[in-house]
């Protein structure tokens, strides 16, 4: 599904990701794990578009298709979903509304019928009990107002009703409770099918606990420094990262 | 000597006046932003009748204005500043009748026809225009709406408004301004809140796109009235909209609230005074400009604090929405206080669209164009979904789409 080859990126001049590959198959969930300023969020960023990221080596395929060309709706529509870190507020902009304009974006762009507004709040509705958000959310400006974990909560909320077939999710866990953290853990495992693929971006094994990965990367420095199974995290949470850096550079 | 003799009295003030005064310059502090050498250079001719029917506008006119407001308890035409048609019954408390017929003590008592030239003139030549009056104590629930129609080339028209709330009454009062053609529109209101009067009071320009316009509203409250003024600009070549208000008693409170939309190379001037004269008053001020293409927009809010208006609350705020490189707004927020028990802040911001929002959106698979026009909007809206009457809400939501059709994506916009 998702092919990064030799991936070379930064903002402003700093060459962030320093030869990232990375190979995402249909229905895999993978772990990126790493300390602060290994590249994690960088690598999200660049999957997403993120104005200001450059891209000045490498390559990424999603379905067979540069997914580097395409603007970021498009990469949107052709099924790459971000939950962000930081996702901002923006008064003024209705959330029910925002997302029924997306929706209809992305049916669009697949030749499928709009759907109008009684059919879009039905869809609403069931993934709102999906993350246990509550409809008056729904009328207020996407994100005013809301706490941490209620951002959270809405980026879970976004990308059950847009249903991507590639979810990354970036760094969804910081700042949630247990309760939020449950509930955005179960949002992703009901995504979870033969045909989604899930990219979890954290800095914790503890999201990993709710959300089981196939597949545990560590990166490091730009790159991916080490690949293993889900016990891999158990081992990153118990030993820390310097061992596995330690690693990458005598192995240099 | 009469009422009307009065007046007759202060017309002939005014018009000394203003062949005193001259038309404003560039090089007056009070016109520095705005050159009305535009319309000082056109022979204008006033109409002594009005067309009836009222002719019908063209349709799709960027701007134009829904103009009959359903709903309203009383509807007052003007075409090119004549009185046409009346619909609507009223309510008990409510009185609304032409301008022309009657008199009132109020009346030229407040806009400054001394110093301003424009009102010089409108006071000196305005004939027709509305009185609207709430009975003390009564509470009318609806609202007034006062449409006036410019049409034709090389006319102009002398609209003179006043508004009087009694005590402790409350009086909702629409205008509406739009039309077709290149005339200038010279429209002064006077709002009077006596004692405890709540007020709202809506102004909608939507000129016609050659069309100039400078109006000021001049509003007087007493002890404890409160007064929220929309000023919204749309329309119009030139455009200079005042407002002015005079805290005269203890405890009032005033909002102002101003929305400016330009594009192509229209020019539309805001400008405010809010005179705290007495104490424990406080005044609230959120204008936001959009400009487009070659637009220049100005906000210039100017707020006195008088030596006795201790504990005077004012806040005092400008923010603008370039959406062009050539687009130009200029802000100029002032404060003059004379005491120290006050709180008073104000501040300006001009800038482009935000460019996080912006990703946001399109990560979400909504075009740039499409996104760009929810985040213009949104702009707008702070101000839109504050205004309380349904009708006025909708309109204004409707010619803001019709206003920014290449921007907005009407199907998207909405805000429900």
């Amino acid at each position: 599904m998702l092919e990064i080859r030799d991936l070379h990126a930064g903002i402003e001049g700093k060459e962030i990701l320093q030869g990232l590959t990375l190979s995402v198959g249909t229905g895999e969930v993978h772990a990126i794990m790493g300390p602060n300023g290994s590249g994690k969020s960088t690598l999200a960023n660049v999957l997403a578009g993120r104005p200001r990221y450059e891209v000045t080596r490498g390559s990424v395929t999603f379905e067979g298709k540069d997914l580097l060309s395409m603007p970021t709706e498009e990469r949107a529509r052709e099924g790459v979903f971000l939950a962000m870190q930081y996702p901002v507020e923006i008064p003024g902009v209705n959330n029910i509304y925002f997302l029924k304009a997306a929706v209809n974006a992305v049916r669009k762009h697949h030749g499928e019928e709009e759907l109008d507004a009684i059919e879009f709040l039905q869809l609403a509705r069931e993934k709102m009990k999906l993350v246990e958000m509550d409809e008056a959310f729904m009328n207020r400006a996407v994100n005013e107002g809301f706490s941490g974990g209620e951002k959270k909560r809405n980026e879970i909320f976004q990308m059950a009703v847009l249903d991507p077939k590639l979810a990354i999710l970036d760094e969804t866990d910081s700042g949630l409770d247990i309760d939020a953290l449950r509930i955005v853990a179960e949002g992703v495992n009901a995504l979870r099918s033969e045909k989604h693929s899930v990219l979890v971006i954290t800095h914790y094994q503890r999201l990993l606990t709710y959300l089981v990965p196939d597949f545990v990367h560590v990166l490091a420095n730009g790159r991916i420094v080490k690949s293993g199974g889900k016990e891999l995290a158990l081992e990153l949470e118990s030993k820390g990262y310097e061992w596995i850096e330690q690693e990458a550079v005598a192995a240099r | 000597m009469t009422a009307v003799d009065t007046f007759t009295t202060i017309r002939e003030q005014a018009a000394q006046r203003f062949a005193q005064l001259g038309w404003p310059t560039p090089r007056q502090e009070e016109w520095k932003y705005t050159n009305v050498a535009p319309i000082a250079k056109i022979d204008w001719r006033g109409v002594g009748q009005a067309p009836s029917p009222v002719p019908p506008l063209p349709q799709g006119q960027a701007g134009a204005p829904d103009l009959h407001m359903a709903r309203a308890l009383v509807e007052l035409v003007f075409v090119n500043g004549i009185f046409v048609e009346r619909i609507g019954d009223g309510a008990p408390g409510l009185r609304v009748s032409r301008l022309a017929d009657e008199s009132n003590e109020h009346l030229a008592k407040y806009a400054d026809y001394q110093d301003h030239p424009f009102t010089a003139l409108n006071t000196s030549l305005s004939n027709d225009g509305a009185l609207v009056v709430a009975e003390a104590g009564a509470a009318i629930d609806g609202f007034v709406h006062l449409l006036y129609i410019g049409q034709g080339d090389g006319i102009w028209s002398h609209p003179r408004n006043l508004v009087v709330a009694g005590r402790g009454s409350q009086l909702t009062v629409v205008e509406t301004y739009a039309g077709d053609g290149r005339y200038f529109t010279n429209a002064v209101t006077e709002i009077v809140a006596e004692d405890g009067a709540v007020v709202e009071h809506y102004k909608v320009e939507c000129e016609s796109i050659d069309a100039y316009h400078v109006g000021t509203v001049q509003i007087h409250q007493e002890r404890s009235s409160s007064v929220l003024a929309h000023s919204v600009a749309i329309g119009g070549a030139l455009v200079r909209n005042e407002v002015n208000a005079a805290l005269k008693g203890e405890g009032a409170s005033l909002t102002l609230e101003g929305l400016f939309i330009g594009s192509g190379t229209q020019h539309l001037d805001n400008k405010t005074v809010i005179d705290h004269a007495r104490p424990h008053c406080e005044s609230l001020e959120l204008y936001k400009g959009i400009l487009d293409d070659n637009a220049r927009g100005v906000f210039d809010g100017r707020i006195i604090v008088g030596v006795g208006a201790q504990k005077t609350v004012a806040r005092q705020t400008n923010k603008n929405l370039l959406l062009s490189e050539t687009a130009i707004v200029d802000s100029k927020p002032t404060l003059e206080i004379h005491n120290d028990d006050v709180k008073c802040n104000h501040g300006s911001t001009i800038g482009q669209l935000a460019e996080e929002p912006l990703f946001y959106l399109r990560s979400r698979g909504i075009g740039e164009e499409e996104a760009r026009g929810l985040l213009i909007y949104a702009f707008a809206s702070e101000l839109v979904d504050r205004m309380k009457v349904e009708p006025v809400r909708e309109a204004i939501h409707r010619a803001i789409f019709r206003k920014m059709a290449g921007r907005i994506p009407e199907r998207r916009g909405g805000n429900r």
